[in-house]
């Protein structure tokens, strides 16, 4: 087992349209630096997918289709912690006021919406939120376990 | 490299839509409209074959939630057959084996269906 040389975190970034086509850009940004981070395949698609909820819940509620504002997503890898900010400008998203759903209960009642919450809590080991003035910021955080 | 198609065919009494690619928020406006295409054609028993489906997000999700309800009450049903372990990963996560039946091979899916109760011409 190695360990990382250096003890700042590296960085990468990457600015998106909020606009839904660009949601790949999002998820393969994501997924090529989680795979060199070394996370094996299955957890690479699942930071992908969080990221990609993350970012599609900006475009729906914070941004409101509108699509010439701007996502920023921010990648800080020191092991054993990755680390992924997403911060858009738009209207605050209170996620707290999303119930976490009971599935069994959510799905006998057909509701759809609310999944993408659920999804990114199961996926990564933390999902927090935080607002400030102009600014909402989801912070992913997945450990690699070697 | 988003790139998301449905095509349709027939299986017997049962309508088949293969999917292939990407479903996300910005593809699945066009599963929605392919449900609603066959619900037009009073077409319920429907097998999506996930076969090329190589990604699934919750917006995705969300379109098989929307339109389950009234497949059943036009008599039919919503299975799903032949997806990779990562597609079915995600559905499994969401509790959706317990909504809708899904096979590994499209044939048993096909079996499956009450073409019976189906009220078409």
């Amino acid at each position: 087992m190695t360990s990382s040389p250096k003890d700042k975190a590296t960085k990468k970034n990457l600015r998106i349209p909020s606009q839904t086509e660009k949601l790949v850009l999002a998820r393969e940004f994501v997924a090529n630096a989680a795979r060199v981070f070394g996370f094996a395949e299955d957890d690479v698609n699942n930071i992908a997918l969080a990221v990609d909820e993350a970012c599609t819940n900006i475009i729906k509620h914070a941004y409101h289709y509108a699509t010439d504002k701007e996502i920023d997503i921010i990648i800080s890898m020191k092991r054993p912690e990755f680390e992924i900010v997403i911060q858009d400008a738009g209207n605050h998203f209170d996620p707290t006021r999303v119930p976490v759903p009971d599935m069994k209960e959510y799905i006998s009642h057909y509701k759809r919406g609310g999944l993408g919450m659920y999804l990114m809590k199961k996926l990564m080991d933390k999902v927090e939120y935080t607002k400030q003035p102009r600014k909402n910021t989801v912070r992913l955080i997945k450990y690699l376990h070697q | 490299m988003n790139e998301f198609k449905i095509s349709f065919r027939e299986n017997g009494k049962v309508q088949v839509m293969d999917l292939r690619g990407y479903l996300d928020a910005h593809t699945a406006p066009n599963l929605e409209e392919a449900f609603q295409k066959l619900l037009k054609e009073k077409k319920f028993n429907i097998l999506v074959n996930c076969k090329d489906l190589a990604y699934i997000s919750s917006a995705g999700l969300g379109v098989f939630m929307a339109f389950i309800e009234d497949v059943r009450t036009g008599g039919g049903d919503i299975k799903m057959s032949n997806m990779s372990p990562k597609v079915y990963n995600i559905f499994d996560l969401l509790g959706f084996p317990m909504l809708y039946e899904i096979f590994a091979e499209e044939h048993d899916a096909v079996k499956k269906f009450d073409v019976r109760k189906q009220s078409t011409k």
